[in-house]
């Protein structure tokens, strides 16, 4: 396969993925919680690896990301990123403390917040599998908290063997006042990618 | 940020004259490839992504690779009057964000940027005189013309100067 190339009606069909997964992912969370858990409508982002580092509030910004391996029908993985300041509010409010507390970082807010993105990269996966009908398995999540730029650079790897760009879909969601932005990057390897928008119809 | 600081983004190569200082922010996986003639007091960096280009499918953007970006970085400075008999190398990041086993092969490519970009210095001839590579963190790196150094920047493990 030469270049990877994404017409409109395949982005849109990302999207429409992208909706359904963070969907699912942010009905999860608020059972989770136990909680209203309000949602605005993804947005499926297009980047060239020049931007990639500014996604979440710069190169430099201390993010959370939260890696799981897929296999199944698909192959890949799924990395949900958080600024580390959102990260920490989640860890609070699933924790029932006051969301602007500090977080001490240990092995119970570590472990919730593997967790959290444990279960909203889980239910975004398992939305996609109901979709397509495709058995996706996440496998463990693994954690990682360090500069945007960093973190970010695995997906845009990934992406890189194929393409110029970064797609990705940014969901903001809110409990109560507190806002908390989102990134999911789904990163199937190119066959898997294929597969996926063969069986949404999307590529002949 | 001062007139003189050029940023150089992942997949990107750029060279600049004394005194001039390059940066790149936030290195994961990639390896920053930072090249610096002693008399001239030129310098470069490469952010590469990937080890070679002809493992990949899609070729355009040379930069990506370290094969084809070391290349491209040393012909640009070649171009604009640096001397590679006096061209060091330093190289930094490489690192491997996430612990994960299972996608080892996807995971493993900051160690195999790191080798790559070692191999085609050893072959283009360039000594790599210092290094900051591998470990599980993000560095940000600057680059400066003056005296070659370079300076190493973390979240944890403070600043080093290689």
């Amino acid at each position: 396969m030469d270049e990877f190339v994404l017409n409109s009606f395949q982005l849109d069909i990302l999207r429409e993925i992208g909706n359904i997964g963070a969907g699912n992912a942010v009905t999860a969370l608020a059972k989770m919680l136990d909680r209203k858990v309000n949602m605005a409508v993804p947005q499926i982002k297009i980047m060239e690896f020049s931007e990639v580092s500014e996604v979440v509030g710069g190169a430099e910004t201390p993010v959370a990301g939260i890696l799981l391996g897929i296999c199944g029908d698909i192959s890949g993985y799924i990395l949900f990123v958080l600024e580390e300041s959102d990260a920490k509010k989640l860890v609070n409010i699933l924790m029932g403390k006051d969301p602007d507390e500090e977080v001490e970082y240990n092995e119970i807010t570590l472990s919730a917040l593997k967790e959290v993105g444990n279960i909203l990269t889980g239910s975004y996966l398992s939305a996609i599998s109901t979709l397509t009908g495709l058995l996706i398995k996440p496998d463990v999540p693994d954690l990682a908290i360090d500069m945007a730029g960093a973190i970010l650079s695995v997906p845009a790897i990934e992406f890189a063997k194929s393409t110029d760009t970064v797609l990705y879909i940014e969901t903001e969601f809110s409990e109560g006042c507190h806002r908390v932005v989102g990134n999911f990057f789904l990163v199937p390897d190119t066959e898997s990618y294929i597969k996926l928008l063969k069986t949404l119809g999307a590529m002949g | 940020m001062a007139d003189n600081v050029i940023k150089v983004g992942m997949a990107d190569v750029k060279h600049v004259m004394h005194p001039g200082v390059l940066v790149t922010l936030g290195l994961g996986s990639c390896v920053g490839v930072a090249l610096y003639d002693r008399k001239t007091k030129m310098i470069g960096l490469a952010h590469i992504m990937l080890p070679w280009s002809y493992q990949a499918k899609n070729r355009t953007n040379k930069a990506k690779f370290a094969d084809t970006g070391i290349q491209l970085l040393l012909e640009n400075m070649l171009k604009d009057g640096a001397d590679r008999r006096n061209i060091v190398a330093k190289i930094a990041g490489g690192a491997q964000m996430f612990t994960y086993t299972s996608v080892s092969d996807m995971i493993r490519v900051g160690e195999r940027n790191v080798e790559a970009t070692k191999k085609v210095l050893q072959e283009l001839n360039i000594p790599v005189i210092a290094e900051d590579t591998g470990g599980n963190h993000g560095r940000t790196i600057e680059f400066y013309s003056e005296d070659g150094r370079l300076m190493i920047k973390t979240i944890g493990f403070g600043i080093n100067y290689i």
